[in-house]
């Protein structure tokens, strides 16, 4: 027994899960501090959790270049230069959300301190997808992210849609995990191993076995469903409106960053560095989902009149964008769906937070009428949101535009020159419903007064944050962009 | 100074913008005034360009500038590089120039949201002075796009009874057009990467000493050329241009038409003809068809046209269709035409959008069966007005004249030989609907009770047409000062364009670039 205890702890190495271990931590002392916390006061709770966030923020860089590798777990974690890219992302997402939430949850009549460490539990379960070398870990940090997700989406347990949201969620989610399971199994079937790098070895030295293997394509396929279902990918992303639109509005917001991030992030270790000996096999299927992606969430988010169903019919269409970035398949389009993951997180986390702000209770005016004159009434607030429509719509020098480019950049060097100019078309899509909201912000007379627009400290200091990311990976995206190919190259 | 002149031409806009911003809102007329010593100091700024002999003999970028911009390992480059030379000159002095005035059109015009406007009036010249003088195509296209946002915010919020669809519109339609020509600036940087020529980043310099495919060409042409076309406008992608000018405000019209437009056939003659020259010669009868069309098309319809503003807008198309046609003769006289055009069509459309703008100020109406008599009530304006019609129509001793009848010239004596006589019937048409419709509104008699208490035009608005009428003289009577500055740059350009087919030598990267490769 001593032996097997040995061995078990030779592997074990906290410092490979540092940063989600202690946000892991601080999530559970949140959880006590709220038992002895009256209902209604949670704005020290919300504080807490951004130090938690940024002390995290501040562990995760510690691993940026570290050698030797921080491995742990027999393998089955690594905390390397690529999960820590992702890792900032899902803070500054988390940071962002949480910026945003307090009076939020005040005004909507649910200020319940346990929504604080429902999102430090997210983000630990993003960061185990992020470094998870081994299927097994990756499906942990999946579940830990997804449980963690439903409970926050069906948050409002008043309110029907936020229910519907929660409820619908969880049976799509659970049957899309089963999709992943299933693949899981079968690519052990296959190779033998649950590990990503021997998997990728198998496959590189049985090619031709692997290949002719129906159960290896099964695997594929099953696989990439699982994640193309939580990346809300065409024709996996029926639940994405109905939960983006009951869900709490800096929920929606999270989710369409954060954990589409994580998805993205083990999406591409499992099918870069895994599955790579297929390439050839699933960049020809993720072409044309990547294609019907986009059509999707551009041409039905044109006919939106709640701007909250809008944005999440348009997280479609830019997850379609980030997918032709992995069809490229090369170092600028891969390191440019790093970046627009990063970009995709300031813009479209700014323009939540400006909608935060703008709604009543119960977001009776998350319509398109409900905006009219927003821009007159609060011209701080209209600006920044024009700036991340602006940014969303792909116009210069946003960090919109320079993602798309990049992406697009990769599509044209790999050869791919026609999915570049569908990509392009469908950014001219949507312009026409992005636009569509300044008209009403700025073209049209004031319907209502917008006095009861306040603006909390948290959730301006997140939009000024979200600003200053778009512009500064707009005009200067040079840096962020080294940082993204050193992520796929390791150091 | 020198060194970082255009710089500080460009950005100076932009720093106004952000004093602009700390300006209360309730001060309308420090507001304005601020912009106008702002859009002023950049017009001096750009005054030594205009004496500069240096470009009389040189085609060469002078006050050139370059930073490293975005680089990306040796995957990519962009670069902030600018200059400016015989083609880009006239055209940044022509946009320095009709800024103050634009701005001082507003004084009255502009009561909404003042603050707004002067801030977008400010984005606006840098976005158009960085999008003449960049020579990276991706800082050309980043500046493109950002001309965009405040002409459709401009149109949109100050814009006429129709201004939500005409903003949308003119959006929708120049956004399309350009992010086909992204797709094809990427592709070109690869081609250059591949021949090694790619070592200042997106440079134009380095793109033309490419030799692409025939059928690469035809592709890249196209992408370039649509989307420059849209911005002439071409026919049949104009129709946005009507909306978008009609509903613009009057400040918003004159900068539309003065020098966004010219943005179009600029990007022929500064990127689609000269980095695709076997393309250009391809499609050159199309482009020639579609202009010549244009041309009469547009006079037709601006003739039967009984909003003033609309006529206008209309005859843009016919207008720009004349410089089209003198580009694509693709000769000396051909060229010089139609860019002295592109300048003469600035001043005198500009100048007739203003004169719009002034009685739509008195009467808020733009009928023209509203009018009529005029020139008994308001001589001063009358005369102003006749001037500006006869530069428009191509009058002998306007500068209109120079610039149609070189441009008609070039194409007569090119293989467009046959589009040129066809073409020449627009210059009657033009006659016909600008006459007939100065007849209607100023001549007749005085029947209209709310017209016999109009006030002639004030001293403001004097001083604002009375730069336009000097160059409307200047350039009728003694175009050498343009010319002899564009001479040097045309003939590199006529041998870019003629010479590419065969020198197509690809050169390999000189060895001080060497270390810009990391």
């Amino acid at each position: 027994m001593d032996n097997l205890a040995q061995i078990a702890m030779k592997s074990v190495n906290f410092a490979a899960i540092g940063p989600s271990l202690w946000l892991s931590c601080f999530g559970m002392a949140l959880l006590l501090i709220n038992a002895f916390t009256p209902r209604g006061k949670t704005a020290h709770v919300a504080w807490i959790s951004i130090i938690a966030l940024i002390t995290s923020g501040f562990v995760a860089i510690g691993a940026w270049n570290h050698h030797p590798l921080l491995v742990g777990f027999s393998g089955s974690v690594v905390l390397d230069n690529y999960a820590t890219f992702f890792n900032m992302i899902f803070l500054i997402a988390a940071g962002l959300t949480i910026l945003m939430s307090d009076e939020y949850l005040k005004r909507e009549g649910y200020p319940v301190g346990e929504y604080y460490p429902l999102i430090l539990f997210t983000t630990a379960g993003a960061m185990w997808m992020a470094s998870g070398t081994d299927l097994m870990t990756i499906f942990l940090g999946l579940e830990v992210l997804s449980i963690s997700l439903y409970v926050l989406a069906g948050f409002f347990r008043g309110q029907l849609r936020s229910n519907e949201a929660g409820l619908k969620y969880f049976l799509l989610g659970a049957f899309s995990t089963g999709f992943l399971l299933y693949g899981i199994a079968l690519i052990y079937g296959v190779t033998g191993s649950t590990n990503v790098a021997q998997i990728s070895r198998y496959i590189y030295l049985h090619r031709g076995a692997v290949l002719a293997n129906p159960m290896a394509l099964a695997a594929m396929v099953l696989l990439g469903v699982g994640f193309l279902f939580k990346i809300a990918a065409a024709p996996f992303h029926m639940w994405t409106p109905d939960v983006y639109q009951g869900a709490p509005t800096p929920i929606t917001a999270f989710m369409s960053a954060g954990p589409k991030a994580a998805a993205f992030a083990a999406f591409l270790r499992v099918f870069f560095l895994g599955l790579g000996g297929m390439r050839g096999e699933w960049t020809a299927l993720l072409w044309i989902l990547a294609v019907l992606t986009m059509i999707v969430g551009n041409v039905i988010a044109i006919n939106q009149t709640n701007v909250k169903r809008m944005l999440a019919y348009s997280s479609i269409a830019h997850a379609g964008y980030a997918l032709v970035g992995m069809v490229a398949a090369n170092t600028i389009g891969v390191s440019g769906v790093l970046f627009y993951m990063l970009a995709y997180t300031f813009m479209n986390l700014g323009a939540f937070a400006v909608l935060v702000l703008a709604g009543k209770q119960g977001e009776e005016n998350l319509t398109l009428e409900g905006l009219s004159g927003f821009g007159y009434k609060k011209p701080f607030l209209g600006v920044a949101m024009t700036i991340f429509l602006l940014s969303l719509m792909g116009i210069p020098p946003t960090a919109g535009f320079a993602g798309k480019f990049y992406i697009f950049a990769g599509a044209v060097k790999a050869g791919y020159v026609w999915l570049a100019v569908i990509g392009v078309l469908n950014s001219a899509v949507s312009l026409y419903y992005y636009l569509r909201v300044m008209v009403y912000m700025y073209f049209r007379d004031p319907t209502e007064n917008f006095g009861w627009v306040k603006a909390p400290v948290g959730a301006v200091i997140s939009i000024v944050l979200s600003l200053i990311g778009v512009f500064y990976m707009g005009i200067i995206p040079g840096a962020v962009m080294e940082l993204a190919k050193r992520a796929i190259y390791g150091s | 100074m020198t060194h970082h002149l255009l710089s500080l031409m460009t950005f100076l806009p932009i720093l106004g913008l952000v004093a602009v911003l700390f300006i209360p809102r309730e001060n309308e007329g420090l507001l304005k005034s601020f912009t106008l010593v702002v859009t002023l100091l950049t017009f001096v700024l750009s005054l030594p360009l205009a004496f500069d002999k240096v470009f009389k003999t040189s085609g060469a970028m002078q006050y050139t500038e370059f930073v490293h911009w975005i680089s990306i390992g040796h995957y990519f480059q962009m670069n902030y590089n600018v200059g400016v030379d015989g083609i880009s000159l006239w055209l940044v002095l022509l946009t320095t120039f009709i800024m103050p005035i634009a701005v001082l059109s507003t004084w009255h015009a502009v009561e909404k949201n003042v603050k707004g406007f002067m801030a977008l009036m400010l984005l606006l010249e840098t976005a158009m002075l960085g999008a003449f003088i960049s020579l990276d195509l991706f800082l050309f296209y980043v500046f493109w796009e950002m001309m965009l946002i405040p002409m459709y915010f401009m149109i949109g919020i100050w814009g006429g009874g129709r201004r939500i669809y005409a903003a949308v519109k003119f959006f929708i339609y120049t956004a399309v057009g350009s992010l086909l020509m992204l797709v094809a600036i990427i592709y070109v940087y690869y081609l250059a990467v591949n021949a090694g020529l790619a070592t200042h980043g997106f440079s134009v310099a380095d793109f033309y000493k490419l030799s692409i495919a025939p059928a690469t060409q035809t592709w890249l042409f196209l992408a370039f050329a649509l989307s420059f076309a849209i911005k002439v406008p071409m026919f049949p992608l104009h129709t946005w241009l009507p909306d978008a000018h009609t509903e613009a405000p009057t400040a918003g019209s004159v900068i539309l038409a003065a020098i966004m437009l010219k943005m179009g056939t600029y990007g022929y003659v500064r990127f689609a003809i000269p980095m695709f020259p076997a393309a250009t010669q391809q499609f050159l009868p199309y482009l020639a068809l579609l202009s010549v069309i244009g041309i009469i098309y547009g006079a037709l319809v601006a003739m039967m046209q009984q909003d003033v503003k609309k006529l206008v807008a209309y005859s843009s198309v016919s207008h720009l269709g004349f410089v089209m046609l003198g580009i694509l003769a693709l000769n000396m006289e051909g060229l010089e035409g139609g860019m002295i055009q592109m300048v003469n069509h600035g001043i005198s459309t500009g100048a007739l959008f203003l004169i719009v703008g002034f009685i739509y100020e008195r009467r808020h109406t733009r009928e023209i069966s509203e009018f009529g008599g005029l020139a008994k009530q308001m001589p001063v304006f009358a005369t102003i007005f006749m001037i500006i019609t006869f530069s428009s129509i191509g009058l002998p001793g306007t500068n209109g004249f120079v610039g149609e009848f070189l441009a008609l010239l070039g194409a007569f004596e090119s293989q467009l030989r046959w589009f040129a006589v066809v073409a020449t019937s627009g210059v009657i048409f033009a006659a016909v609907y600008m006459l007939w419709m100065f007849q209607r509104v100023m001549f007749g008699e005085l029947k209209n009770p709310a017209n016999q208490k109009l006030k002639d035009l004030s001293a403001r608005e004097v001083i604002l047409m009375l730069p336009l009428l000097l160059f409307v003289f200047w350039i009728g009577i003694y175009p050498n000062t343009f010319f002899s500055k564009m001479d040097p740059a045309m003939e590199q350009l006529l041998h870019q364009v003629k010479g590419t087919q065969q020198v197509a030598i690809v050169q390999p990267a000189q060895p001080h670039h060497v270390e810009l490769k990391q």
